[in-house]
């Protein structure tokens, strides 16, 4: 199951942080963050609760980048 | 602009002001030292308490080498070693020179979706009572009628059901000529309607349409990172930990030294050298630059209809050593017709055609329509002469007391019909009348009229090998190979043949070369898998195709192959460039900065500055001639 999240985030450098908080989190099997689209593609474990895996990758994206913003 | 960097704007514009005023006051004299220095700490303040919030949030979450760290470091030191207008400049640099990044990419950003402008706003569509409804195109199911005015994007892929008009093509294939449809000709979405009023059947629904395909397909190519992508997120995560690392040494071990060897201890120089490092560590011209450079030419190309699908292809065209080619389709038009006459002695050249028309009357097999499109004339025929078809070998048709005799040479041979087998390349249709022979008309695919170009600009772009490959005959075969110009050619393959061919080629072929195979998508695609880079033309439609390649042609002009290699490595120029340039910047500015010579304004450039450079660089990639 993968799926696209448009993102809000104001350097390249903290995109990059993003993607890879989102990518240790659980229930995210693989994630990508495109700076220049602005979006988040993430590929999530099978029977993964989408609301609930997105809350916690926002949850961590926000500890590295205390600005951003998921829109799910 | 947006809110934020408007807000932005504002705090550096008004802290500038207040910066001078205070400046002027400072030097002047007119009020106390004291109530100068915690003046300055109001535009400071001002365009700075963002980046100390979120330094502080950065501690608190355990991420100490953001760049919002570095900064409130940097200038909190310089405030402490009692350099209070350099702080506040550093911060109000800093801060313009984020809001001008902020809008360089911001406007590239838009570039690149103008160029992708082709998503259509609205579908029109008509109720049961021919009502017309302006609706947004994911509500319209498959089925319903939909109006497209002149002017208009076609929304929906669809059948045209009512009107002729000529359509331009060019935001999906690059393509200028307009393209001609009339009733019962199937639209794809995202051309747009020049001159008349389209009455439009859906047959699909607008997400599975071309046009929300190609979208996908470009929004999501910036996710499939290219290795210089890695290298520079990898080469980040080691820069900035190294640089303040460094400017601890700098700033602390270096003065205890040579204070114990020397007798004095120089602590405010070298701490000021070190808050200079800090301000060079932040890595972010060199992250953003880079995949930038990649969007702007996977922008770019699709402006010309070529589609990349990651930035890892584009990045991997620029080497292309070996690029193999399917013949029928690619080299060829993959349309038939009549290119030569072989009458026998005493037979006209009109009496072979038009009795070849006359037994292909009937027939839908292309070498039935070609041969009829290159007759021209209607054909006389009575219902009551039997026609026959025999099955892969061609058809007996009655004609007056006699039969004409039109197909291969077992059926002539069947018939007992004698002739002397001539030499052609294609396939040749052997025709008798009356048990006798009359001649052989030659049908063959025609070679696209750029092939021999597109190959030679092939070479001219590095590419080493061009190898055709074909399960056409070998004459055939061997024919095109000579008028193209291919350097191999393989015939007579069966498509796994084809595969274990570009296997073959794969071992040959050098370690960082790439072996590009270039079909028209259909059967293609286990050697468009098992190729490094796949690459499908005349996809404009075929679902298929888009989905097995990883290029992908919008039309069937094989030019746009040397195009796409010459974007990949005009793109890859450009990531190189920004690569040195910006690293070698600040490798500068960090040598200098350690000998005293760079100061704080440096550390600004070589932060700001080379980000600004390097973003307007990457969106050079953007034009391509």
């Amino acid at each position: 199951m993968k799926k696209t999240f448009p993102i809000e985030v104001d350097c390249a450098a903290c995109a990059a942080k993003m993607e890879d908080a989102a990518k240790k989190t659980e229930g995210v099997k693989n994630a990508s963050v495109s700076f220049m689209t602005l979006k988040m593609r993430v590929e999530f474990e099978d029977g993964a609760d989408i609301n609930e895996t997105m809350d916690r990758v926002l949850k961590a994206c926000r500890k590295v980048e205390p600005d951003c913003e998921i829109d799910f | 602009m947006n809110r934020k960097q408007k807000k932005s704007l504002y705090s550096i514009l008004i802290s500038f002001v207040l910066l001078i005023a205070v400046f002027v006051l400072d030097k002047t004299h007119l009020l106390p030292d004291a109530v100068c220095k915690i003046l300055y700490l109001i535009p400071y303040g001002i365009v700075g308490h963002d980046v100390l919030r979120k330094a502080v949030l950065g501690i608190k979450n355990k991420e100490v080498f953001d760049e919002n760290f570095l900064m409130a470091v940097a200038t909190i030191g310089a405030l402490c070693l009692g350099e209070f207008t350099e702080a506040v400049a550093v911060m109000l640099f800093y801060q313009i020179g984020e809001l001008f990044q902020s809008i360089a990419v911001g406007r590239s950003r838009k570039n690149i979706s103008d160029l992708m402008d082709i998503r259509p706003d609205y579908a029109n569509l008509l109720n049961e009572n021919g009502e017309c409804e302006e609706v947004d195109p994911e509500e319209v199911e498959t089925g319903s009628l939909i109006l497209c005015r002149p002017g208009e994007k076609v929304p929906i892929d669809g059948i045209v059901k009512e009107g002729t008009s000529s359509l331009d093509t060019s935001s999906l294939t690059g393509e200028s000529l307009p393209r001609t449809v009339r009733a019962g000709d199937a639209v794809i979405s995202g051309c747009i309607n020049l001159d008349g009023l389209l009455k439009i059947e859906t047959t699909k629904e607008f997400g599975e349409s071309t046009v929300s395909k190609i979208l996908e397909l470009v929004e999501n190519s910036s996710m499939k990172k290219a290795k210089a992508e890695h290298f520079i997120t990898k080469f980040a995560h080691y820069y900035t930990p190294v640089v303040c690392y460094s400017a601890l040494v700098l700033g602390l071990a270096v003065p205890t030294l040579t204070g114990i060897i020397s007798g004095s201890f120089a602590y405010s120089v070298w701490i000021k050298r070190a808050l200079t490092f800090l301000v060079i560590s932040c890595p972010c011209a060199l992250v953003v630059s880079i995949p930038l450079s990649f969007f702007g030419g996977i922008g770019g190309a699709s402006k010309k209809g070529i589609l990349v699908k990651g930035a890892n292809y584009l990045e991997a065209l620029a080497n292309t050593e070996t690029v193999v080619l399917d013949k029928t389709g690619t080299l060829t038009e993959g349309v038939f017709e009549v290119t030569d006459y072989l009458p026998a002695e005493g037979t006209g050249k009109e009496e072979l055609l038009e009795n070849a028309a006359y037994a292909e009357r009937a027939s839908g097999h292309p070498i039935a329509q070609s041969i009829r499109k290159a007759y021209g004339k209607s054909i006389p025929s009575s219902s009551s002469e039997e026609l026959r078809e025999i099955a892969g070998k061609g058809i007996k048709a009655q004609r007056g007391d006699g039969f004409v005799l039109c197909g291969n040479k077992a059926l002539l041979d069947e018939n007992g019909v004698s002739f002397g087998e001539p030499h052609a390349n294609g396939t040749v249709v052997y025709i008798a009348l009356d048990q006798k022979y009359l001649g052989a008309i030659v049908i063959s695919d025609r070679i696209k009229k750029n092939a021999k170009e597109s190959l030679s600009a092939l070479k001219n772009n590095g590419v080493k090998k061009t190898v055709m490959l074909t399960g056409d005959h070998e004459v055939t075969a061997e024919y095109v190979a000579k008028e193209t110009g291919v350097d191999e050619y393989k015939a007579e393959l069966l498509p796994e043949d084809k595969v274990r061919e570009v296997e073959r080629l794969l071992e040959t072929k050098s370690a960082s070369g790439k072996l590009v195979f270039i079909g028209d998508g259909i059967n293609d695609a286990p050697v468009l898998s098992r190729a490094d880079i796949g690459i499908a033309m005349g996809a404009l439609g075929s679902d298929a195709a888009i989905e097995a390649a990883d290029v992908v042609l919008m039309d069937d002009d094989l030019s746009k192959l040397p195009l796409a290699i010459r974007i990949s490595r005009k793109c890859l120029r450009i990531v190189k460039e920004n690569i040195v340039f910006a690293i070698g910047v600040k490798i500068l500015c960090l040598v200098f900065a350690a000998f005293g010579i760079a100061n704080m304004w440096w550390a600004v450039f070589a932060d700001v500055g080379v980000l600004i450079i390097a973003v307007l660089n990457a969106t050079r990639t953007l034009h391509i001639s």
